[in-house]
């Protein structure tokens, strides 16, 4: 029995403290992993493990909620090659539907990835399940396949040997993908609704393993979507695939940029800030070397750009001047970025130790911990006052008590 | 009387029409789905085909398998949604999926090995006591997954018996049946314990005789894109001459032989000749085939290489330095009668870290399932005398 009934915790007794948004994709629906309105639990303790459900599957994709549906991808079989989605009910953690295909494209990855590396995606309609052997997967929430791609036997090239990580967003109608590795690199704007190529534009070639991340519209500019890869950032029409500027001063490739207020970070020589203008230039703000993340990706939040490196050291810093304010010292390794809410940070190292942080304009306190005693590469994700996140056998909703 | 009969009469010609209707919409959606395009140009046909599917209940389960036959990828994708829709409401409602029709599906070899172990899968999920009754007879099946299930039981059997004499033959049943490497590295592991024999280079088919030539100009990863000497005579729709002498890249080079003994077919160019930064080399054999068939040939290497069979440019790669595995890559190829000619370019950048420094390569010929084709003449590790030939 799939279902872990075990671990259906009284799931009467939690409750949503707030009624935000869903969290559609990796980093949450702006792209930016900061839960704007949500209030997660800050005493994190076994208590506060609402459900706890076995997945099929390994995976360092992240949670996605859409409504009252938990989505998450997952990869088996000796090769990788068995792809997973499973729908999961906010309530109870019971699974409402799981269903599989066989992957198209290469699914060899490094031993720490997996197939599942890339976490899934939502326009509230339909789902997004994107895989490192490159094949995009669009089923509605009852499970019914709308279309699917293989980019991997479409473009056998486009893989890489360790591994793809880079996962979809969705910016209006359009689904766009970063598919880049050394041997050919690309990327592309798939209609949400037939998964008909709307544009596609050449890449530099060289492994990529970042994601997508998103400028908003403003009065003067629609939104644009912003691909990130050794060269730079560029920023992209969503809806035409034009080029609309270019940042060419070399950004890391597996961290991601982060925006806050107009302001976009970027992980290049440690972390650089611009602020884009409307006649489609930018200024930089600054650039810190003090402050350079490691596998996650940046958070920017509150006036405070926080970096996490790969060993668990927290470094923040002032976003008005890029000078680093405090560092703090976690436990264990990290490759799952951070999210903010409500003014803390929530951070989970590779053992599966979660952290609460709340960071002050001069130091960080860590408030409380909760070792899941699993493996989390994931980054998690937030939803009406829940957090969730995942590991290689286990779906987790985090929630207060009532 | 004669009313109520006639009645009768068209109720059962209506259920026949019905019947054949349905059978016809089912058979059009099925062929709807089996001829759907990368791209996804043609998914609103095909989610209306699936749907025409589902609405067919059960009775839809059947034919909808036996399209998976020689389907593509993409179909099969398809197909299998098709039918975890239909499993999913028929256990919904209550409903009993035809048990014994899908069970024989299961055992029907000539299926697609996706079909049967959806198949298989959907029905252990209601009757664990399927694994007991079919795995076994699997040890040799097309699906690798079935085989892997059959393995393991042996693996599992012998790893109990202390006894080498009784642990022997059921290791060596398991070996025959074993396509993933980590399996045939437990077996062999196991029979050498036990002071036995065995190939692991023959069992999974390695390539292990090659004739090299080079080093030739790799330098800033030029080279990869470069015609040298060989791949010039290839161009020009020439066997490479194997008394040939071409201008190198530090002297001229010449064609020499090199063996390899390894368990798992590793050419080390870095060992056994020189790891010469940022050059390349080609290095060709034949391999002589009892028939035209289609196999697999599948290779790992961390440099970026080129392949070539009989002349045509069958893949190439570039990408240095991002790990080496078995069955790295599979690239299908369709081999002649007689012997069939294979060149190997394999190129080394200028990296300088600790683990850019590999220049090797492992070649091998199997089916789908990753077991080996031979060829008719044999290259097997024991029928080599040592590492390098010079």
């Amino acid at each position: 029995m799939r279902l872990n009934v075990t671990c259906l915790i009284v799931v009467a007794g939690f409750v949503s403290t707030s009624n935000a948004a869903d969290w559609r994709q990796f980093r949450g629906n702006a792209a930016n992993s900061v839960a704007a309105g949500e209030s997660l639990p800050t005493e994190l303790s076994g208590d506060t493990i609402a459900w706890k459900t076995e997945l099929p599957g390994r995976g360092l994709s992240g949670p996605i909620v859409v409504g009252e549906q938990v989505f998450v991808s997952a990869s088996s079989g000796y090769t990788q090659d068995r792809l997973h989605v499973i729908s999961v009910d906010v309530a109870t953690g019971k699974q409402q539907w799981e269903r599989q295909f066989i992957a198209t494209g290469r699914t060899l990855t490094h031993d720490k990835m997996c197939n599942a590396t890339p976490t899934m995606a939502s326009d509230g309609k339909r789902v997004f399940a994107f895989f490192s052997s490159n094949d995009l997967i669009c089923l509605d929430l009852e499970g019914n396949l709308q279309w699917l791609r293989g980019f991997g036997s479409e473009f056998p090239n486009a893989s890489n040997s360790l591994g793809m990580s880079s996962s979809p967003v969705v910016v209006g109608n359009t689904v766009v993908v970063q598919v880049e590795s050394d041997a050919e690199a690309f990327a592309c704007g798939v209609d949400v609704e037939s998964g008909a190529t709307i544009w596609q534009i050449t890449r530099p070639r060289a492994a990529n393993w970042t994601s997508p991340s998103i400028l908003p519209a403003t009065d003067n500019q629609p939104a644009l979507v912003l691909l990130q890869s050794s060269k730079g950032l560029t920023a992209v029409d969503p809806i035409s695939g034009k080029i609309v500027w270019d940042f060419d001063k070399g950004a890391s490739t597996i961290p991601s940029a982060t925006v806050d207020a107009g302001a976009i970070v970027i992980p290049s020589n440690g972390l650089t800030a611009i602020r884009p203008a409307a006649d489609n230039t930018f200024d930089q703000l600054w650039n810190s070397s003090t402050i350079s993340p490691g596998t996650a990706s940046p958070v920017v939040v509150d006036g405070m750009a926080f970096a996490l490196n790969s060993s668990g050291v927290l470094s923040a810093g002032d976003t008005q001047t890029g000078e680093r304010l405090w560092q703090l010292r976690l436990r264990g390794s990290f490759s799952s970025t951070p999210i903010s809410a409500n003014g803390y940070l929530y951070l989970f190292n590779e053992d599966g130790n979660a952290f609460v942080v709340k960071p002050e304009k001069d130091k960080g306190i860590i408030i409380s911990e909760l070792d899941l005693a699993e493996k989390i590469l994931c980054s998690p994700g937030a939803a009406n006052g829940a957090l969730y996140v995942r590991s290689d056998a286990h779906l987790f909703k985090l929630a207060e008590r009532q | 009387m004669r009313f109520f009969l006639s009645g009768i009469i068209v109720a059962l010609l209506q259920s026949g029409l019905t019947s054949f209707a349905c059978a016809d919409a089912t058979s059009d959606s099925i062929a709807v789905l089996r001829t759907v395009q990368p791209g996804a140009v043609d998914s609103a046909a095909a989610r209306k085909a699936v749907d025409q599917l589902t609405a067919g209940g059960s009775k839809s389960l059947l034919p909808l398998l036996n399209g998976f036959h020689d389907a593509s990828p993409l179909t099969v994708n398809w197909l299998r949604n098709a039918f975890e829709q239909i499993a999913d409401a028929e256990t919904k409602a209550g409903r009993k999926l035809p048990q014994k029709e899908l069970e024989a599906f299961v055992t029907d070899q000539q299926q697609s090995p996706f079909a049967r172990r959806l198949v298989y899968e959907t029905l252990k999920r209601s009757d664990a006591s399927v694994e007991d009754r079919l795995i076994p007879d699997m040890l040799l099946d097309a699906s690798p997954e079935f085989r892997r299930d059959a393995v393991a039981r042996l693996i599992k059997e012998a790893s109990g018996v202390e006894d080498a004499a009784k642990s022997t033959p059921l290791y060596r049943k398991a070996f025959t049946g074993a396509v993933h490497e980590d399996q045939v590295k437990t077996i062999a592991e196991a029979l050498r314990t036990n002071k036995e024999e065995v190939d692991i280079q023959r069992h999974f088919g390695f390539l292990s005789q090659w004739s090299i030539v080079g080093p030739f100009d790799n330098k800033e990863g030029k080279g990869f894109a470069m015609a040298f000497g060989p791949e010039l005579e290839i161009n020009a729709c020439k066997d490479p001459d194997p008394q040939a002498e071409y201008d190198g890249q530090l002297a001229k080079v010449k064609w020499q032989p090199i063996a390899t003994t390894d368990d798992y077919g590793v050419v080390d160019i870095a060992k056994q000749i020189e790891n010469y930064k940022g050059s390349l080399m080609y290095a060709t054999t034949t391999w002589t085939s009892d028939k035209d068939q289609q196999v697999e040939i599948r290779l790992g290497t961390p440099n970026s290489w080129k392949l070539w069979v009989n002349g045509k440019l069958v893949f190439e790669r570039e990408e240095y330095h991002r790990s080496s595995q078995l069955d790295q890559y599979r690239v299908p190829v369709t081999l002649n009668a007689g012997k069939n000619m294979l060149m190997f370019k394999i190129c080394q950048n200028e990296q300088t870290q600790d683990w850019a420094q590999r220049y090797q390569f492992q070649i091998r010929v199997c089916n789908s399932t990753g077991s080996a084709i031979l060829p008719a003449t044999s290259t097997a590790r024991s029928e080599i005398k040592s590492g390098v030939q010079q």
